[in-house]
């Protein structure tokens, strides 16, 4: 078969204005994030953040978004996402678990911590529950070494865990409304 | 008995910081009154080069000095930068370390009126604290904190009826070790890939968005309104040794109370470990310890009697670093934990420079093996030759150094376990511990969710 330019159908060239995918009160944080800082893209990292705790994660459109808004390239922008370890660019569950794996926690013992969840849950690091409650992560040190071994569920320190209480804290959770319904 | 003066920590209340009434009232900004009002800032400077302050970060290196280098210019010099920065290091993610997050959370006033003091003495008018995103009690209590401040112009324009005028901001990180090093902060704070910078251009000529920057620890900060307002020598005599000032010193693993004290720069270890964390918990003996963090080198029951000073810790042959203890016992395996130290390191490091990027992982791989039973008598030459690979001077920051220092020490004093796992094939620690075993042979990646 042979193609000829002039008889095929034109290419639509979409343009997409990225930045329509960001609320108004995302754009007013973002903006405000801008005013201290002397580039835009210096406020990128707050950006994501912003971003993220509005909808749980960084998705592609948002992250399209975000660059449009600070005039910068996306790419670069992934760079920077992808770089630190709080900016989710994946899906997670309604409760992210970090739990820590450094050293004071080594030492007194988090595998059992692990083991318990991931019985618990059936999930382990990098893993979300079907029902899209819980998503499991290690982080390093939480500077909770004192009380090990530790780990954060959205903003809350737990310390002093054992491979009961630590149930009981995942089923707790479980328990409450979830904040989308 | 001598009672101990702890400045850092006697205004600290963890239940309910200090409003800015409150601090005041206690005899907080007084310090900052002081340097504002009846002193220069060359003055401040001068104070605090006396007083013996060093770094509290990790390095120890002098605050005075550090400062001593930023370009100071007249009111009318058309060559002065439009701004010159002032950044409180408060990333705190070296594991063993959580000191910086009890004064943070704990008296953040403190912090703020430090800053205050600092800004003014290298004449910075834009401040940031750059906050690990962890800690999320601490940023609420710091912004708290800087709005109060504004309210009663102990920031923002004119402060106090001088014209000195100094604006400072929460930023909150999104988490990576190498943040920590000042040159990646400074990376950070400008929105890009925390990959450090190399120097010189040192931070004081030339480092946030180009512009004079100086970076100080939360605890080095949190000691000047006490020096400004008490005086060079009260703060060298706060301590009975060549290093001024006291420390807040931790310890945690399996001892009996772990915890942190502010005590006088210098106190010994036996001292920290036994009459303050209560020795070790009990059924455990003490086999070893980091004296400051994870990126310093092991030291051994018989090091008990050495003062925690810069001096005293590097002349047995490790760092003081963070001053936090972290205590390994006789149940844990010596080389599992270095691996998990390695881990930590290959995970965080920021992937810029060859020998660490590829060492880190490298030496997790070497030491995984051994520890699970597989590993052979030239897996310790490799280790040797990786600690070689990734010194200082062959790495573009710390943190490669900084990871072969447990590692390195742990190869010295450990050598007979590293040996018996090869031999025996496995890691006696582990046989009643199904636990551990299945979790060393997890992948080392932690399920990073970055697409
Ligand atoms: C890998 C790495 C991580 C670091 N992390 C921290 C940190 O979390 N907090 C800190 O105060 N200093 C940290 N430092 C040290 C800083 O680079 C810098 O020396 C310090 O903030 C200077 O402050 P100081 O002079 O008050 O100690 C780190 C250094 C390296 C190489
Ligand atoms: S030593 Fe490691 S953390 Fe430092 S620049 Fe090189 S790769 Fe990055
Ligand atoms: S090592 Fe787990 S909280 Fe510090």
């Amino acid at each position: 078969m042979e193609y000829n330019v002039n008889t095929m159908p034109p290419i639509n060239i979409v343009t997409i204005d990225y930045k329509q995918y960001l609320s108004v009160s995302e754009i007013s944080s973002i903006e405000h994030e801008v005013s201290i800082m002397e580039t835009r893209e210096a406020a990128g990292i707050e950006a994501l953040r912003i971003v993220q705790e509005q909808r749980g994660w960084v998705s592609d459109e948002s992250l399209y978004a975000i660059a449009d808004l600070l005039n910068m390239p996306e790419a670069e922008l992934e760079g920077v996402a992808t770089f630190y370890n709080l900016i989710y660019r994946q899906e997670v569950g309604q409760f992210v678990i970090h739990l820590c794996d450094s050293i004071a926690c080594h030492l007194t013992g988090y595998q059992q911590i692990y083991q318990a969840i991931n019985t618990h849950l059936g999930i382990g690091y990098g893993q979300t529950t079907g029902d899209k409650k819980f998503t499991f992560l290690s982080n390093v040190c939480l500077g909770g070494c004192d009380k090990a071994p530790t780990m954060i569920i959205g903003k809350q320190h737990y310390q002093q865990l054992t491979p009961e209480n630590v149930i009981d804290i995942l089923n707790d959770l479980a328990s409450q409304e979830s904040e989308h319904d | 008995m001598i009672e101990i003066i702890r400045p850092l920590t006697q205004l600290v209340n963890l239940q309910s910081p200090l409003s800015l009434n409150d601090y005041i009232s206690e005899g907080g900004y007084q310090g900052a009154s002081k340097a504002l009002h009846d002193y220069s800032p060359k003055q401040v400077l001068d104070l605090v080069g006396d007083s013996g302050l060093k770094g509290r970060g990790g390095a120890g290196f002098p605050t005075g000095m550090k400062w001593s280098c930023v370009p100071m210019f007249e009111a009318d010099d058309d060559n002065a930068p439009a701004f010159k920065y002032l950044v409180a290091n408060a990333d705190e993610m070296e594991p063993g370390t959580f000191k910086d997050r009890y004064l943070l959370e704990g008296a953040p006033h403190q912090l703020v009126e430090a800053m205050i003091i600092a800004a003014y003495t290298i004449a910075a008018n834009r401040g940031y604290i750059f906050l690990r995103g962890e800690y999320h009690l601490a940023g609420k209590r710091l912004q708290q904190a800087i709005n109060e401040a504004y309210q009663q112009n102990w920031l923002g324009k004119n402060i106090q009826g001088t014209n000195f005028s100094f604006d400072l901001y929460v930023h909150t990180s999104a988490g990576r070790y190498i943040c920590g090093e000042e040159t990646a902060l400074i990376n950070a704070l400008e929105g890009r890939r925390a990959n450090p910078r190399a120097k010189p251009p040192f931070p004081q000529i030339s480092g946030l968005f180009g512009q004079p920057t100086v970076v100080n620890n939360v605890e080095t900060l949190c000691n000047l309104p006490h020096i400004v307002k008490q005086g060079a020598d009260w703060f060298k005599a706060l301590s009975p040794n060549s290093d001024s000032g006291t420390k807040i010193y931790a310890a945690c693993g399996r001892v009996k109370s772990p915890g942190l004290w502010e005590l006088p720069m210098g106190t010994t270890i036996r001292e920290i470990l036994y009459q303050h964390a209560g020795g070790m918990a009990g059924g455990f003996k003490l086999r070893g310890l980091l004296p400051g963090g994870a990126s310093t080198d092991f030291l051994l029951p018989e090091h008990l009697d050495t003062p925690m000073d810069f001096d005293s810790i590097a002349k047995v042959g490790s760092r003081l670093g963070t001053g936090g203890l972290i205590v390994l016992d006789d149940k844990n395996c010596p080389v599992a934990m270095v691996l998990n130290l390695m881990r930590f390191f290959a995970q965080e490091s920021c992937g810029f420079c060859t020998p660490c990027r590829d060492g880190t992982p490298w030496a997790v791989e070497v030491l995984t093996r051994i520890e699970q039973g597989t590993g052979r008598k030239e897996d310790l030459d490799t280790l040797y030759n990786l600690c070689d690979f990734m010194w200082l001077g062959k790495t573009h920051c710390a943190l490669a150094p900084g990871a072969v220092e447990p590692l390195k020490s742990a190869l010295r004093y450990f050598s007979d376990e590293f040996e018996q796992h090869i031999d025996n094939g496995c890691c006696s620690y582990q046989q009643d511990n199904i636990v551990n075993k299945s979790l060393t042979l997890q992948s080392s990646q932690g399920g990073a969710v970055h697409g």
